[in-house]
């Protein structure tokens, strides 16, 4: 599973010191980690930790309190508009909703990004468009439109989607949202497939333990009440060896008392 | 992202042509790429086809798709293919390309364009089916006005009032400044033409008479259906939507009677109200035009416009705009309660609501211009 040399390479994603607030709340507070080329990285945590609000603010849809975010080594925070809109096209993004066009079929929707950023002959964005829906085993279903789709069908429309202009970032939020416990296997390993298949590096936010140790080569694992990051590694060696009560308890599904009065609040 | 893809050809005297790529193999280049496949086979005519790899930085999955599309030309024109060169981790991103996925047909092909008169039967089938469903909605809606009227401490009045505010209060502004400018602009109009025969004062009774029997009970019915039909039926789609309609009936509830009936209490009381306004602010309109510029007095203004109304118009009218109001948040409620699907349903919902009332709103009026017509001629 671990990919030999990950960790010398220059990480694809860097944050440091990240920190949210909305308005007086702090909901999180001086996050670093390091994301590296190729891996499948899973940020986990509870319900109202911040794990979503995390991945707003890498991808740049939220510009951050205070805290740096490095993006392919490119300091995101000195891009102006234009020079940000091209790096986000060198990232793919699968919404908890899938977010599919619904007045497009998925073949436009998978096309969109391909008509409007390269110069390819319609003739040449077909055969992608194929390949793409091929890959996410949606073949010949690009005349359909996404009412006609299951959940996990659009789920994988979106991944299609996201990965048309051949990103070298993925960011799944919540992808297993929804989805029954095959369909969410099934999703899990064609997420795998496609980062053995590309290299592309995957970052997922999830809180599905299955999806967690079946797939994700490193874990971080966020806090309500720390606001931040409370582990980070392999989610294998953190189950059994991590000295923090939160996190076996997080892996083990175990109910604490203290849990209980902080979903009250 | 810098490099391009490098390629060159060598033939051999017994028709092995090699393709030897390097640098990146990616989106970018895919362009590039395609027209090599009919030049290698068209004009090298290769009895064998080696395509030399090993000097590929970055291959991609459009890249890959190339050296598949490359090896099935070759396949269906029975040329021999080999591929050499590339690094296992980079071979993996050919086992990502399904191969039958390329050539399988859409499983739903494209909706074929109907012909003019298939358009037209499915367009008569839609309005007479639409016509169904408005009236058995009519009269599902009497039903539970009735069952409302016998149970008049389940009406949610609370709803009614917040509804009445949100059609009544905040409407108000809009309706009283287009009534007004209505009133000014009609007597200005008018007033030009009057002038000539120095029948300047009978600009009063025209502005009266117009916007008390015709244009006030209209002008606020277009309004209402613009701000308030539509609004229904975007919040009872959007709840349609939500699953929340649902989860009313499966309480038990009646969705109809929670949500609509609210609606159309509040939109019964408000619009015959609002039209009172319109009027009012009509006339003031045309009393600044017959003050300003036709020297009338305020008192003389005033006078004329008595003069010019009758009880019956002023009844009339408001029979009118409480059958409107009727008409406009049944319209409403039943597009809302009728969409199915997402987000552009509620927006459809929304338009047909208000394309709807208008039609009806000018049916209603003309439907009383004939009946008034007797009444106050028998």
């Amino acid at each position: 599973m671990e990919k030999g040399n990950r960790t010398t390479a220059d990480p694809v994603i860097k944050v440091e010191g990240l920190t949210v607030r909305y308005g007086d709340n702090t909901v999180l507070d001086g996050v670093d980690f390091e994301v590296y080329p190729g891996e499948i990285f899973v940020i986990m945590g509870g319900s109202g930790c911040g794990k979503s609000t995390l991945l707003k603010h890498v991808i740049g849809i939220e510009t951050p309190a205070e805290g740096k975010i490095w993006l392919n080594g490119t300091d995101t925070a000195l891009l102006d508009d234009s020079e940000l809109r091209r790096l986000h096209m060198g990232i793919g993004m699968l919404f908890q909703s899938s977010a599919l066009f619904g007045s497009m079929t998925i073949g436009e929707n998978v096309a969109l990004p391909l008509t409007e950023f390269t110069a390819l002959p319609m003739k040449d964005i077909t055969s992608i468009v194929r390949m793409k829906l091929g890959m996410v085993e949606l073949a010949g279903y690009d005349n359909h439109y996404p009412a006609e789709l299951s959940g996990g069908m659009k789920k994988r429309a979106g991944i299609a989607r996201a990965m048309a202009l051949e990103p070298a970032m993925l960011f799944l939020d919540e992808p297993s949202a929804g989805l029954d416990p095959v369909t969410s296997a099934e999703l899990d390993l064609l997420i795998r497939k496609l980062n053995e298949g590309t290299g592309t590096t995957m970052v997922i936010v999830t809180h599905e333990l299955e999806t967690i140790f079946n797939i994700s080569h490193r874990i971080i694992m966020l806090d309500r009440d720390a606001k931040g990051i409370i582990a980070e590694g392999d989610p294998r060696v953190l189950r059994t060896s991590s000295q923090d009560a939160r996190v076996t308890d997080f892996f083990n599904r175990r109910v604490t008392k203290k849990k209980h009065e902080g979903m009250t609040t | 992202m810098p490099g391009t893809t490098k390629h060159s050809i060598e033939t051999a005297d017994d028709g092995v042509v090699t393709l030897s790529l390097s640098g990146r193999m990616d989106l970018e280049r895919f362009g590039e790429l395609t027209p090599l496949i009919s030049t290698i086979f068209d004009s090298y005519a290769p009895s064998r086809l080696n395509v030399d790899m090993a000097g590929i930085d970055y291959i991609d999955s459009s890249g890959a798709l190339f050296i598949v599309k490359l090896e099935d030309e070759a396949r269906a024109r029975s040329v021999a293919f080999t591929l050499s060169g590339l690094s296992r981790e980079k071979m993996g991103i050919l086992s990502l390309i399904d191969r039958e996925a390329l050539a399988k047909p859409s499983l739903a092909p494209r909706e074929r364009r109907l012909n003019l008169i298939e358009q037209l039967g499915n367009a008569s089938i839609i309005a007479v089916k639409d016509m169904y469903d408005i009236v058995s909605f009519g009269g599902e809606l009497i039903y539970e006005i009735g069952h409302s009227v016998r149970h008049l401490r389940k009406v949610r009045w609370g709803d009614v009032v917040t509804y009445m505010k949100k059609v009544g209060v905040d409407g108000l502004p809009i309706v009283g400044l287009i009534s007004f400018l209505l009133g000014l602009i009609m007597a200005f109009m008018s007033s030009l033409q009057l002038k000539q025969f120095g029948a300047n004062v009978y600009v009063a009774s025209l502005v009266a008479v117009a916007m008390v029997r015709e244009l006030g009970p209209i002008m606020t019915a277009i309004i209402v259906a613009g701000r308030s039909g539509s609004a229904f039926a975007a919040e009872i789609g959007t709840m349609r939507v939500n699953e929340e309609v649902d989860a009313l009936a499966t309480m038990g509830f009646s969705p109809m009677r929670f949500l609509s009936i609210p609606k159309v209490i509040a939109s019964l009381v408000t619009v015959p109200v609002l039209t009172i306004f319109a009027s009012i602010f009509a006339i003031m309109g045309g009393l600044i035009v017959g003050v300003v510029g036709l020297n009338l007095t305020i008192f003389t203004y005033i006078q004329q416009t008595m003069k010019a109304i009758s009880i019956f118009d002023i009844v009339s009218g408001l029979v009118k705009s409480f059958v409107f109001a009727a008409a406009i948040s049944a319209v409403g409620c039943q597009r809302g309660f009728k969409v199915r699907g997402g987000a552009e349903a509620v927006g459809n919902a929304t338009t047909s609501a208000v394309v709807t009332s208008i039609f009806l709103i000018i049916v209603i009026d003309s439907t009383f211009a004939i009946i008034l017509h007797y009444i106050h001629w028998a």
